[in-house]
């Protein structure tokens, strides 16, 4: 018994530690080990080493075994960063007025309204990607209300790249309103007062007193709308109709009807990695300003 | 008053929903004066300091700032600048960045705002902390550099809310000197709004109290605790006894009354009606035992005492009517009358006053 609660940190975070190294740490090491195996001539992987699903992704294989370099999936890599930043600076255009706005309501209020920003979360994203094909569709509700003032006439809405920006600018959303309006809620209304008392007009308030104040709001939101869409596999596949890959449509692709499982895992290897390399970036700039804060003290 | 006139407020009013914050509220703030919004809080005090500042707008009226209408100027335009009661330093700056703040938004030259912010935080001795953040200051050194940061772009018109209120004793009664003599030395106008009259009658040239919604005196610290219009303003500033009077006689500023401590001519506002009326007489005014001396001596009977140091609060009975006084501890023998013991009070008729009730 004595010895139980002696080691009492070491049982406690053991369900932790199970749950991390089983669910996160070992399927990445799965999949590092998949993305150095070798593609089966019928589909699966042997496990001889080769660096061929690295290479594929910037060198096409000739029948004669040249490599050939090819940059479609430098294509898609662009493509899906370029998605990714479009959404989460469209996410931030919106949520910013929309997270003032619920931080000025009474408290009653404000909770109400953080709830029905959540709300969508309570649906099957399935569901909400579907719901926007209907609206943009076909005869759906966008086209048909523009016809009736004669714009548009016969466009397609769907099936492309604004499409899929759409989806996930709509999935996204709450992701970047919650922590922006967390951090405005912290902020002190006394401080924009001052700084109108200080001569500053509406842009100098902004720009170097709410803006500062709420950076760690506005960075949080950032990182959880980009980081999520730079993996974003059903809005490509649904809206974009499949044809315009992002990352994870195509590695999604690789490991269903392409059965290059090595490539595939390649690829996620190759976000996973410029992902790690975004978070270590912020986190070094926070650490920097932590320590400068500290420095002065 | 022969001064410049620095605010005017001209029949101002304000309704927040269906309270009425302001009910057409006029005065006259002449430049350089130290002048001070005193009242109990709902008074209106802060909302008249707001308007001054731009931050409210009244709903009828005008504010005129060194003869210049202003009511629609928004504040970052007026040449007014503020001290928050709680300081609002912006906390992402330094103290050098907090002060330089106004002045580059006024468009100053840097090296005019440098000289200028060295100077301000030399003025309130915090040049030594000028690259620190308002988070590793303490209140009182928080306290000297909102005020640096409000002085620093040349306001006209200063407006402090309630800055001392967040300090403790001993740094409160220095910041008041502080305050005095800085306003002294700058020449600029302070409009500055407490719901404390110690702060009030210590600082200031002139003193507006403020109740419900309405001006109810303005005068110096003097006219306001010797000679308080009304009931209100009498016992707002100080403490002070109330008894209940009969005007037998009036005249232009004096009264004869009878009371239960005797039948006298008495200080009276003006306007009084013979009828009933009300006598304030302060505690300090009224002399115990060996120190009873004046025109009215009266016996009187201890019922309990509060031990303050410096001063004894005594609650009496005379004349069928209970009384406040305060004596000064003047020597170790003699002071400190047990309760139930008689004791003989004395007060000159001069320094009591007959109030309309």
């Amino acid at each position: 018994m004595r010895r139980l609660t002696h080691n009492l940190p070491f049982w406690g975070l053991l369900p932790a530690w199970l749950l991390m190294g089983f669910a996160l740490i070992l399927p990445i090491l799965i999949i590092a080990a998949v993305s150095l195996a070798t593609r089966g001539s019928h589909g699966g992987f042997s496990w001889d080493f080769n660096l061929s699903g690295y290479s594929q992704i910037l060198f096409n294989e000739g029948w004669s075994g040249e490599l050939e370099f090819t940059p479609q999936y430098l294509l898609i890599i662009g493509r899906t960063y370029l998605l990714a930043g479009l959404t989460t600076l469209i996410c931030l255009v919106f949520a910013l007025p929309v997270a003032w706005y619920i931080s000025r309501q009474s408290p009653g209020m404000r909770a109400l309204l953080v709830y029905l920003v959540t709300l969508p979360f309570w649906v099957s994203m399935i569901l909400r990607v579907y719901a926007w094909m209907i609206i943009l569709g076909k005869d759906g509700p966008l086209p048909r209300f523009l016809e009736n003032f004669g714009l548009a006439p016969g466009t397609s809405f769907m099936f492309n790249d604004g499409a899929t920006l759409v989806a996930m600018v709509y999935t996204c959303m709450p992701l970047m309103v919650l922590p922006i309006y967390a951090s405005i809620e912290k902020l002190d209304l006394t401080l924009i007062e001052a700084s109108h008392d200080l001569h500053g007009n509406r842009l100098t308030t902004f720009r170097r007193v709410i803006l500062p104040l709420t950076a760690p709001g506005i960075i949080s939101g950032a990182i959880l709308v980009f980081v999520p869409s730079l993996g974003a596999v059903l809005e490509p596949v649904l809206m974009g109709g499949g044809k315009q890959m992002m990352m994870g449509s195509l590695i999604q692709l690789q490991f269903g009807g392409g059965r290059n499982w090595p490539f595939g895992a390649a690829i996620a290897m190759v976000l996973m990695g410029l992902v790690m390399l975004l978070l270590i970036f912020t986190a070094l700039r926070a650490a920097r300003r932590q320590a400068g804060m500290e420095a002065t003290a | 008053m022969d001064r410049d006139k620095a605010v005017e407020v001209r029949g101002v009013s304000k309704s927040f929903g269906s309270y009425q914050a302001l009910k057409s509220v006029s005065f006259d703030i002449g430049a350089n004066e130290f002048f001070t919004m005193l009242g109990p809080s709902g008074c209106g005090k802060t909302t008249l300091l707001r308007m001054l500042a731009g931050f409210e707008s009244p709903d009828s009226g005008a504010v005129l700032l060194n003869r210049r209408e202003v009511t629609s100027i928004p504040p970052h335009k007026r040449r007014v600048n503020t001290v928050f009661q709680s300081y609002a330093l912006f906390p992402h700056m330094t103290l050098e960045q907090n002060v330089a703040y106004g002045l580059e938004n006024l468009g100053w030259e840097r090296a005019k705002i440098r000289a200028r912010t060295g100077e301000m935080l030399e003025r309130v001795h915090m040049s030594a902390f000028a690259s620190r953040k308002p988070a590793q200051l303490s209140g009182g050194q928080r306290q000297r550099v909102a005020l640096a940061r409000a002085l620093a772009p040349e306001p006209e018109i200063l407006l402090l809310d309630e800055p001392l209120s967040a300090l403790d004793l001993k740094l409160r009664q220095a910041m008041r000197d502080e305050l005095r003599n800085l306003q002294r030395d700058t020449g600029i106008t302070f409009v500055f709004v407490t719901h404390d009259q110690e702060e009030a009658l210590d600082m200031s040239d002139r003193i507006a109290v403020l109740g419900a919604g309405e001006v109810q005196q303005i005068g110096t610290p003097t006219q306001i605790y010797e000679e308080p219009v009304n009931r209100f303003v009498a016992d707002f500033v100080g403490e002070t006894n109330f008894l209940d009077v009969e005007v037998l006689e009036a005249q232009a500023d004096r009264a004869v009354i009878r009371s239960a401590l005797g039948t006298f001519e008495a200080p009276a506002t003006k306007l009084m009606q013979k009828g009933p009326a009300t006598l304030s007489l302060r505690p300090e005014k009224i002399n115990l035992g060996d120190q009873a001396a004046g025109v009215i001596t009266l016996d009187a009977k201890v019922i309990s005492q509060n031990y303050m140091g410096g001063f004894t609060h005594y609650t009496l009975e005379a004349g069928g009517v209970t009384l406040r006084a305060s004596r000064r501890n003047a020597s170790r023998q003699g002071d400190l009358v047990p309760s139930g013991e008689a004791i003989t009070i004395g007060f000159l008729p001069a320094s009591a006053r007959v109030l309309a009730s």
